[in-house]
């Protein structure tokens, strides 16, 4: 059985862009997901990341709607506009929302408030207690393995044991386009379709596709206050404190998190054109530039993954 | 520093490549200095990368220690597991699998060059091609890798001779030819001094060909899956109208062409293609795609439609070649679970005919326990057919997991029929 190749006629419609070829890629596994394992849930912090991945799996399964819920881990240090936009987004699409909240958490007594104020590595105790009350056993999210040196060697689907840990030694090798979400009892898997997307690919497709965003990925005025070399803003949190100046500059955001550890960037960039155009310029990375929890050491993500963290 | 326009970043290609090499032909240098000199590490992966270099006692920077990720790799000096990296140029986007040399190198290239369109593999210009040179290129070959390139580092340390050059890449092209590689090209470069890597080289001006990045570049990518006939594993059935939806793996669809549904066999019409939500007439491999068919009912993940003209081969007994990728051994008699692209079946591991010495590329008959990274022809007894391409006409059908059943752990990729033929 020889099948002859014949020089192909491939309409200059059917020619694939790279944007393409990666949210092909993306669909493919979130649709492996959903063909797979019994009980996914998207991830849904209201930031970029998310909301291009929610758009990739609502498209997965058009003309239907979203055959899992999605859920949000609240620190409760959240920019009023991402709560805002994340309700938004659960009507319009018919999603089904679950939240964890962190705050329940510290009321009772079960996590104690940081000196620093950072409820960011607060999240994996009731993400990974969420997962285990609903039973999830995948859970997608929007990690990029451009973001951080650990990421990068992640595989798509990354086991995780029963305590939500990830063991780096320990991972299947990932071979064509063939992934194995089988788990141990208890355990479940993490799922990255945007695993590889740059964060330029992300801010593409945004505009490519007209995916509504927050509005503090854009440039507006803000109060702000400089901290470690960010500009952070002032809130139920904790900060300013008393030797800290509030001052008033025209910022965005470029990463969305808990506001005791996210940054401001100083920027003029409004439209979504001209952020694609600041971030080619830009000679740091989102984290180095926007996220004061990687900075804690060199291996400081490895050690949140391996715990549990997103 | 340039900026493209937005069009041209959006309508450009997508590059996959996987390197190869051992820890002293300096492969993390030449991949760092792809990374630097096309601007893609960034003022602040620089600061960390010349601390930690700084604290290790390195007068400069260790551009290792970019893609050393793990606080392990850190520690040991040494890369553990295949790093991604990604970076653009002008024209061309890049996702670089960095598989490591020295550690379960089979495994990891295996791993990297599956996916990859092309592969590089480094040499020492002072020690040409080598025995992990053999294997690294049999890898290569034995995954179909299209493309192969021979990077010849540290041309300066041996004075940028044209002969030696041209020695090692006679070798090299013998060896490729041997073992049926379609297109491979030698570059002589030095990674530490930038020669030929990104800029051409004023010590080498015998050689007219491009720079490494240049060839990275311009390397054809039409590897032709249109041209393959139709395979469309069913993924998912979608709610809401209840067509079966999947990634066409090769081949083109159109409304209202002859297909069958595998492994039954049932002929059926394609009614209507949607692309993620779009109606289109026309899809080709590589999208990820909803059809419509004539026939009511039972089309559901596992199946696999096909073109009705040239069908793939439905069977309970599949010949394949293995690549050990388990600490776990795997002998015969053994059950296990066989994926192939979207179908799950049980299966028995009916006989392990021989192994395979990727550095001599000969075949010795052996039917001892697979230990991890063996090459072997195994003979695989099915509980339910599979309908199956030869691996060398079709990748995407033509490749299969072996799976534990007991605990779900990846024990083999296996290619379906002989290795390299």
């Amino acid at each position: 059985m020889a099948f002859t190749q014949t020089a192909s006629e491939t309409a200059p419609s059917l020619r694939m862009s790279y944007l393409d070829v990666l949210e092909a890629e993306a669909v493919h596994i979130i649709r492996e997901v959903a063909g797979t394992l019994e009980r996914p849930v998207l991830l849904f912090s209201g930031g970029k990341d998310s909301a291009v991945m929610l758009h990739l799996a609502r498209k997965a399964f058009l003309p239907g709607l979203l055959p899992f819920p999605v859920m949000h881990v609240d620190t409760g240090h959240n920019f009023p506009e991402v709560i805002e936009y994340r309700d938004k987004v659960v009507a319009e699409h018919q999603l089904t929302l679950r939240v964890a909240h962190v705050q329940d958490y510290i009321d009772d007594g079960r996590l104690t408030e940081r000196p620093d104020g950072s409820r960011n590595p607060l999240q994996t105790v009731p993400l990974l207690d969420a997962i285990g009350q609903h039973r999830f056993d995948a859970v997608f999210g929007g990690g990029r393995r451009d973001e951080e040196k650990a990421r990068a060697k992640e595989r798509v689907f990354s086991l995780r044991d029963e305590f939500g840990q990830w063991d780096p030694r320990q991972q299947r090798p990932e071979l064509w386009n063939l992934y194995n979400g089988r788990h141990d009892p208890g355990g479940h898997v993490r799922v990255f379709p945007l695993s590889n997307w740059t964060e330029l690919d992300v801010w593409h497709y945004i505009a490519r596709e007209e995916i509504p965003l927050p509005a503090i990925y854009f440039a507006h005025q803000r109060r702000v206050f400089l901290r470690n070399g960010m500009w952070l803003a002032p809130g139920e949190w904790g900060g300013p404190r008393r030797d800290e100046q509030v001052q008033e500059r025209t910022v965005r955001y470029r990463t969305v998190g808990d506001m005791s550890c996210t940054g401001a960037l100083v920027s003029e960039a409004a439209t979504i054109d001209e952020v694609i155009a600041e971030i080619s310029l830009s000679r740091i990375t989102e984290r180095g530039s926007s996220r004061a929890d990687d900075k804690l050491s060199d291996t400081a993500m490895e050690d949140r993954k391996r715990e549990g963290y997103f | 520093m340039t900026t493209l326009s937005l069009d041209t970043a959006r309508d450009s290609e997508l590059l996959r490549l996987a390197t190869a090499g051992s820890v002293d032909d300096g492969k993390s240098t030449l991949v760092g200095r792809l990374l630097y000199d096309s601007k893609s590490v960034l003022a602040d992966q620089l600061e960390a990368v010349e601390s930690a270099s700084r604290a290790r006692g390195y007068g400069q920077a260790d551009l290792a220690l970019l893609t050393d990720g793990l606080r392990a790799e850190r520690e040991q000096g040494i890369t553990i597991d295949v790093a991604y990296r990604y970076f653009a140029t002008g024209n061309r986007r890049f996702i670089l699998a960095d598989t490591p040399g020295h550690v379960q190198y089979t495994r990891n290239m295996v791993t990297g060059a599956s996916t990859a369109h092309l592969a590089v593999i480094l040499v020492d210009a002072r020690h040409g091609v080598v025995t992990q040179t053999r294997r690294h290129t049999a890898v290569a070959a034995l995954l179909r890798t299209p493309h192969v390139v021979l990077a010849v580092n540290k041309m300066d340390l041996v004075d940028f001779a044209e002969e030696r050059f041209a020695e090692i890449d006679d070798e090299f092209r013998r060896l490729a030819g041997s073992l049926g590689i379609p297109d491979v090209r030698s570059i002589p470069l030095s990674a530490l001094r930038g020669d030929n890597v990104v800029d051409a080289s004023t010590e080498m001006p015998w050689y007219t060909g491009p720079t490494f990045l240049q060839h990275l570049e311009r390397v054809d990518l039409d590897e032709d899956l249109t041209a393959l006939p139709a395979r469309l594993p069913v993924q998912y059935v979608l709610p809401g109208n209840g067509a079966p939806a999947g990634q066409l793996v090769a081949g083109q669809l159109r409304v209202g062409q002859q297909v069958l549904v595998m492994p039954t066999g049932r002929p059926a019409v394609v009614t209507a293609i949607h692309r993620l939500g779009t109606p289109t007439e026309h899809a080709r491999a590589g999208m990820s795609i909803s059809v419509q068919l004539d026939v009511e009912g039972d089309v559901g993940r596992g199946d696999m439609i096909v073109a009705a003209d040239r069908i793939p081969t439905t069977t309970r007994q599949v010949s394949a070649t293995l690549c050990h990728v388990a600490e776990r051994r795997l002998a015969e008699g053994a059950r296990v679970l066989v994926q192939h692209q979207t179908r799950v079946v049980g299966g028995t591991v009916a006989s392990i005919v021989d192994r395979l010495d990727l550095a001599t590329v000969e075949h010795t008959p052996n039917s001892d326990p697979l230990a991890v990274n063996d090459i072997a022809s195994v003979v695989l007894d099915l509980d339910e057919p599979i309908a199956a391409d030869p691996y060398r006409l079709i990748r995407g059908t033509g490749s299969l997991l072996l799976i534990d059943p007991r605990d779900g752990a990846t024990l083999s990729a296996g290619l379906v029929g002989p290795a390299f033929r």
